[in-house]
């Protein structure tokens, strides 16, 4: 328990992805099964135990500690469980191993649950607390993927991720025959029944010189929809969503779910429907990062799958296929299922890049985002194959904003003032915030700025520092967003997609950034 | 035996007038007619420790250790007070009161003032903490009337581990991570030192690098008699890799300026008693956080309370009512003394 502990108090604290996966490859390399298999389980959401209710444990504390000090601890600490972690005065500093913590959590019943906990409790240090009644209520929070702890798996047995993706979801915690096969002690294990996750053909960004070389009777284009990417499998009665990286999300979408009956295995884009159209992406956005969804949101909010490509029917693998095959068999497939959850992205006609282009230029939905390119003779292959498939987006929009906070980054960018703040001009004459980015320049870009804010400071909290920003003497920056959206919690009533800086406009007098008036006009009709 | 006492003071005030007052400068002694710690200038201060928020410049008469009045002519040259006098290990007598100060544990020459009038004992802990520390002379109790505690770690959320336990997370971080800078924050006096000697105590003999607010402290230290092994300044030309797998000590404000930029690819670790609670580690954007503190824990805190057997416990400087509520569920009179002024933990 306590190298567990330890694994997640510094993934917590470790700000970049190569360091985080050192610290899982680390574990699994020292940690003896099947400790580093349920260590593994719990770190992808694969742990699946009774889970203990806050309540239970406010009451195990009150039992212990006087409730005056425990409300002012709750209240300086600000974490429910990091203020038992620390408060609980644990009599011992033992250790167990994780596959005992979880057996015991396991198989306590409701009744014996309180006193399975406070007895771990009582034996752990502070560190192992904290482990202890996060794995027990259910919320890690580890801050990592389940497809980066996938990634350090495969880094720690010197295989491809999607390789542990493609069998991932036939197998059970603490995967005996998974580390048996990755340490060299044992066969494969098949990818049998499960509705398993196929990794997902990627595109790469068309580049201006790609299409003067391309032949247009060569591709396929489609719009590319702007909601997120999606798998959906099903096979011999299971059901699954699966996002492009493999993370099952199919609890929080129980309306499309329940609505998919078919035998196969669909890509496509999963959007939320308004009157007949899209809705665009904030819509979606209510429904995402939910571990469950009440039926009120899932009818306000109905969620569909814009199909895309079909990977595997009525026990068939498509994939070997070239797309021209593949495009007649989803769309007899979409047209067989007839139901209003599946519908099919419509192909777009096209006979030059100039044509294409022009498409692109007035898209005739406000959610595309761009278009897709597929080479016809295509098959569906994992990753980003070269040549293949093309992602042409739409152009951003640009704005000119003036910088008006900065704070300094994490990690390696701690000495930079780093993420900025920019605004516009309101009617009344004064800036208004209207969004904040932290990349897009470069590195040299970044040196300027960061000198820039430092002597320009007009006002400091904590590590945000307010900007010289007045209508003569400020920095304009160009900033590039996908699109824009009402927002109730902002003051400018504005939220951007995706902002980030697309130049530096030293030359630009901050009177001649743009107005929330002139921004707004790129809201969605309400 | 009071009527006797009341005679030999001259003051005119009324019996049972406490014998310490907060006041807008400070914690005030009408019978010595003197400040304990005076945020502001006044014409006699008695100093605890030489922290900033406890030792200010500019006040008339200034009395306490040694230490603490060579540490406060390091930081604000020598004519830091009209006159200054240094506090031997007996009494002094001022007015109608006598003090003496007594070794609080916190940094060095960090003191207790004990403080005696009108047959009344009182002690004024400033800062200080129970775990030895051989950067500086352990904490005496004595026993009191009045004790006078800080809390600035005065909730029981705050345990914290042994100093010696964090210092091997940060052994083991350097192992692991060979081709990084370890950034250490740590405040300049006291905590960068303490640092320094848990790391030599713990066998790391490699030169350690400083930010140059911190030479003229460690110098002193040495100076003293606690030995901090090689120290070298983290300025200057010269390859960035030179930094890999080595220690870097600095005020951890020092780490968002350019001079922080030198380090290739920095572990920021930060060595503080807040470092006990995660919401804090991730506020201050810290990678490896280090539970080392300069003051007393929650048990060191309830710990002394006992030790000194006072009547009155008077709680200041941090979570006042978390202590007292503790005090009053264990029977032992006390209530929070309102100063204003004070700062937490200086970083």
């Amino acid at each position: 328990m306590k190298a567990f502990a330890r694994l997640l108090a510094r993934l917590v604290t470790t700000p970049s992805r190569t360091g985080k996966l050192r610290l899982v490859r680390d574990y699994l390399a020292t940690t003896p099964d099947p400790d580093r298999g349920y260590a593994l389980a719990a770190l992808t959401g694969g742990l699946d135990l009774p889970g203990v209710k806050p309540a239970l444990l406010r009451a195990l504390v009150a039992e212990r500690v006087d409730e005056v000090l425990f409300r002012l601890s709750y209240d300086y600490v600000g974490d429910l469980a990091e203020t038992i972690a620390l408060i609980w005065d644990g009599r011992e500093d033992s250790d167990l191993p994780l596959s005992e913590v979880v057996h015991q959590l396991g198989t306590a019943g409701k009744v014996e649950a309180a006193r399975v906990v406070a007895g771990l409790l009582d034996r752990f240090d502070a560190s192992s607390r904290h482990a202890l009644i996060k794995l027990a209520t259910g919320a890690l929070r580890a801050g990592l993927s389940a497809r980066l702890a996938k990634t350090a798996l495969a880094d720690h047995g010197g295989v491809a991720v999607d390789e542990i993706e493609e069998i991932w979801h036939g197998l059970r915690p603490p995967y005996p025959e998974l580390f048996a096969w990755l340490d060299g002690r044992g066969p494969r294990p098949a990818a049998v029944g499960h509705a398993p996750f196929r990794p997902v053909m990627l595109a790469t960004p068309l580049a201006d010189k790609d299409s003067e070389m391309l032949d247009p009777s060569d591709f396929a284009a489609e719009w590319k929809w702007d909601g997120i990417r999606v798998q959906v499998v099903c096979e011999q009665g299971t059901r699954r969503i699966y996002t492009r990286t493999g993370d099952e999300i199919s609890a929080a979408f129980p309306d499309l779910s329940e609505a998919l009956m078919f035998e196969g295995a669909f890509d496509g884009e999963l959007l939320v429907r308004k009157g007949d159209g899209v809705a665009p992406f904030a819509d979606l956005q209510q429904r995402l990062n939910r571990k469950t969804v009440d039926a009120r949101l899932a009818a306000r909010f109905p969620a569909f799958i814009r199909a895309y490509d079909i990977l595997v029917w009525n026990g068939e693998d498509l994939r070997p296929l070239p797309f021209r095959d593949r495009r007649d068999r989803l769309e007899t497939a979409v047209a067989a299922l007839g139901s209003p959850r599946v519908d099919l992205s419509p192909l777009v006609t096209f006979d030059s890049w100039t044509a294409l282009a022009r498409h692109r230029a007035e898209p005739p939905d406000p959610v595309i985002e761009g278009l897709m390119l597929k080479r016809w003779d295509s098959p569906y292959l994992a990753g980003r194959p070269k040549g293949a498939w093309f992602k042409w987006k739409r152009d951003p929009f640009l704005i000119d904003a003036v910088l008006m906070y900065a704070q300094r980054g994490h990690g390696k960018r701690s000495s930079y003032y780093s993420d900025y703040t920019f605004g516009v001009w309101a009617a009344d004459g004064t800036l208004t915030p209207v969004g904040k980015a932290y990349f897009g320049f470069t590195d040299e870009e970044l040196l300027q700025i960061d000198r820039y804010v430092r002597e320009n400071t007009t006002d400091r909290f904590g590590p945000v520092r307010a900007v010289r920003a007045t209508r003569d003497r400020g920095l304009v920056v160009e900033v590039a967003f996908e699109g824009l959206n009402r927002s109730t919690r902002h003051k400018s009533g504005v939220a951007m997609r995706f902002p980030r800086i697309s130049r530096l406009r030293w030359d630009k007098p901050p009177s001649e950034a743009d107005t929330l008036e002139g921004l707004s006009a790129l809201l969605p009709p309400a | 035996m009071e009527r006797a006492d009341m005679a030999a003071n001259q003051t005119s005030l009324p019996p049972g007038a406490p014998p310490l007052l907060p006041r807008a400068e400070g914690l005030y002694c009408p019978a010595g007619d003197f400040f304990v710690d005076p945020v502001r200038p006044v014409a006699r201060a008695l100093i605890t420790h030489g922290h900033g928020d406890h030792a200010r410049a500019g006040h008339g008469a200034v009395l306490a250790t040694p230490e603490t009045l060579d540490i406060m002519a390091i930081r604000y040259g020598a004519d830091f007070a009209g006159t200054r006098q240094a506090a031997g290990t007996g009494w002094t007598t001022l007015g109608d009161a006598r003090v003496r100060f007594v070794p609080a544990g916190h940094i060095l020459g960090s003191a207790q003032i004990v403080i005696e009038t009108g047959g009344r004992r009182i002690v004024a802990a400033g800062d200080f903490k129970r775990g030895s520390d051989p950067t500086c002379a352990d904490f005496e109790p004595v026993a009191c009337d009045i004790f006078i505690s800080e809390a600035t770690f005065g909730l029981p959320v705050f345990r914290h581990p042994s100093p010696q336990h964090e210092i091997a997370k940060l052994l083991g971080s350097l192992s692991a991570n060979p081709d990084r800078a370890h950034l250490v924050g740590a405040y300049a006096l006291g905590k960068a030192q303490r640092v320094i000697r848990l790391l030599r105590d713990a066998g790391h003999d490699a030169p350690i690098y400083l930010h140059g607010a911190m030479a003229r402290l460690c110098d002193y230290y040495v100076a003293r008699g606690v030995t901090l092994g090689p120290l070298l300044p983290a300025t200057g030309d010269g390859p960035r890799d030179r930094f890999a797998g080595q220690v870097i000590l600095g005020p951890p404000a020092s780490f968002g300026t350019p001079w922080a930029r030198r380090f290739p690819d920095p572990v920021v670790a930060f060595a503080s008693g807040w470092m006990g609670v995660r919401q804090r580690v991730r506020q201050r954007g810290v990678e490896l956080p280090l539970v080392i503190s300069d003051h007393s824990d929650w048990p060191e805190l309830t710990a002394t309370i006992a030790d000194v057997a006072a009547e009155e416990i008077w709680v200041t400087h941090g979570r006042e009512e978390a202590l007292v509520r503790w005090c009053t569920l264990n029977g032992q009179a006390a209530r929070p003394l309102h100063l204003v002024g004070y700062e937490d933990e200086p970083e």
